[in-house]
């Protein structure tokens, strides 16, 4: 039996628990766990896209404090019904459950798959290694199951055909006796436009920029294109933005229709993270720069005449 | 306070890596290493944290007798001592060695916090710290872009998608860190000629009492094929001689992007 983390948000399953759920029909039965208030309600969606059963716990434990409650609650569900093999999203919530429950069981972890395959009775995983360029098939050793993080986009989600998803409510209370890391409130930063992970364009900036106040000239971009806004790992290092806008191997990884690199040199750090894009426009005064090698239309030039230009020019179009 | 921040060695992450076909290991012969550019914004949020409310940063890191420099970088950056774990027996060990190890070697040490970065940038599965927090029962708060420390407590900004939760927990708990929560600061000359004096402690896994339930006595997964994965195409690239923007604009509304 293979077990799927259906991380919720307000009864919301996360969009790569459905990947996950779309790739595993495919290896074999599929049973989800999910936690926290509203859980239930993911039932429907979490069935249609192929868990036969789902364990449902809507303590507010597992919205509140981390990690811990649904770690305690996994391992015991673990134990009773032994799956093979765990699967888990690549979120922060993911990879802190996935990493404690490892080792409290004492089993494998194996993270940044990408692809998922039957080999010798056991499933191997494949996750890639420097910058993409190298593809590692892992399997584990110890006793199952194997627990593995699924990268979000690696998969695209489909519904099954199936009956809906058999419930097992469970109820008792989660132990939380433990010192625990809570959630005191819960910030949104307001931020324009769509999110990395649904945009069908990405501009994405990186330190040929040049500096913080420069991002202004993408953000405009990026409105003008209906687009979100990524930096490289450069630019977060220097704090110019979030690590949540952060593509790459540590970070996201986006498949946009078009992504726009702009100042990005294209280290084998951020292209992992964005290869997978159909299209790769560059803008980079660097002609070495390695970026050159993926992109799809390359442009040899200073950013701040380049992008300036390609507003207006778009603005122009517009109005025609 | 007694912080401890937990590094590693990589292979210079701007010069592609390799894996040797046979062993599936990493090549480190001939290959450049460094303290993993993640991880100095950890020692730099241990310091300020002790620069603000006193005590001191031990340094801790597993791997070969060589990463004792990333340790020293560390120390020249601030840090009062450092504890090496090597053992030839460690050598590609996995995650949860690595994690067995550190909890191992701080075990009844009085540490108020272990900071770590989310991830390494050469294996990135970031399982290490989760593993150490589960192995000591200790809370783990993550991803931190900002970090208090008062009245025993722990208090992190959590990156999210969409902003960011503030976390709080008792201490002794492990926190990581998103490169994003500092600017890591540069050895100075009198940092890096002080570090050359300043204690590091090596030990084994004997000295643990971990031989054989780590390393390469107790690997959970096992890497069985490498693979080059398909590479993309280079299109046309062009150089900007006042027309680059149009150009681009052109290419948008090709692909009806405009």
């Amino acid at each position: 039996m293979i077990w799927v983390f259906a991380e919720t948000v307000d009864g919301e399953p996360q969009p790569v628990v459905l990947e996950i759920l779309t790739k595993a029909r495919s290896l074999g039965e599929v049973e989800a766990v999910a936690l926290g208030p509203g859980a239930s309600r993911a039932a429907a969606a979490l069935g249609a896209h192929g868990a036969g059963k789902v364990y449902v716990h809507e303590d507010p434990a597992f919205r509140d404090i981390l990690a811990v409650p649904a770690v305690e609650v996994l391992a015991q569900l673990i134990e009773q019904h032994q799956p093979e093999l765990v699967l888990f999203g690549m979120t922060y919530d993911g990879r802190d459950i996935a990493s404690r429950l490892s080792a409290k069981l004492g089993t494998a972890l194996i993270a940044n798959a990408t692809d998922l395959e039957r080999k010798d009775g056991g499933i191997a995983v494949i996750s890639p290694v420097f910058g993409g360029t190298l593809l590692v098939t892992t399997v584990a050793r110890a006793k199952a199951p194997a627990l593995v993080l699924v990268r979000p986009k690696a998969f695209t989600a489909e519904a099954a055909n199936g009956a809906a998803a058999q419930i097992e409510t469970l109820t008792a209370p989660p132990e939380t006796g433990r010192a625990a890391a809570r959630v005191l409130r819960r910030e949104k930063e307001q931020a324009a436009g769509p999110r990395l992970e649904d945009a069908g364009v990405i501009v994405s900036g990186g330190r040929g920029l040049g500096g913080p106040e420069n991002f202004s000239m993408l953000d405009e971009l990026a409105a003008e294109l209906g687009a979100a806004v990524g930096a490289s790992r450069a630019v977060v290092d220097a704090g110019w933005k979030p690590y949540a806008l952060q593509i790459g191997q540590t970070g996201k990884t986006v498949k946009p229709l078009v992504y726009i690199a702009v100042g990005i040199s294209g280290a084998m750090q951020h292209t992992v993270g964005m290869k997978g894009a159909k299209t790769i426009i560059a803008i980079n005064r660097d002609p070495e720069a390695p970026i050159f090698k993926l992109a799809d239309l390359g442009v040899i030039g200073d950013v701040h005449k380049v992008v300036p230009q390609l507003i207006q020019e778009i603005r122009a179009r517009k109005r025609k | 306070m007694n912080v401890l921040v937990c590094v590693k060695q990589i292979p210079d992450p701007n010069v592609p890596g390799k894996l040797d076909e046979t062993s599936h290991r990493l090549v480190r012969e001939g290959v450049d290493v460094v303290l993993d550019p993640g991880d100095e914004h950890g020692v730099e949020a241990g310091l300020q944290l002790v620069e603000k409310n006193g005590g001191d940063v031990t340094i801790v890191s597993m791997g070969p007798p060589k990463a004792l420099d990333a340790i020293r970088k560390a120390l020249s950056m601030g840090g009062a001592r450092g504890i090496l774990i090597t053992d030839p027996a460690l050598e590609n060990a996995d995650a949860l060695s690595t994690a067995r190890s550190i909890a191992a070697a701080i075990k009844g040490q009085p540490y108020d916090l272990i900071i770590c970065g989310t991830e390494s940038t050469d294996g990135y599965s970031g399982a290490v710290p989760g593993q150490i927090a589960e192995l000591l029962g200790w809370p783990l708060l993550s991803f931190a872009k900002k970090i208090e420390v008062s009245d025993g407590k722990v208090t992190i900004d959590r990156q999210t998608d969409d902003g960011y939760d503030v976390v709080e927990s008792p201490l002794p708990a492990v926190v990581t860190v998103t490169g994003g929560i500092n600017e890591a600061r540069y050895p100075s000359l009198r940092g890096i000629m002080q570090a050359k004096n300043k204690e590091v402690k090596q030990v084994s896994i004997q000295d643990l009492g971990l031989a054989g339930t780590v390393g390469k006595d107790a690997l959970t997964q096992a890497v069985v094929r490498v693979t080059a994965a398909e590479a993309r195409k280079a299109g046309e690239v062009i150089e900007d001689k006042g027309e680059g923007g149009k150009r681009v604009a052109d290419f948008l509304a090709e692909l009806k992007v405009i």
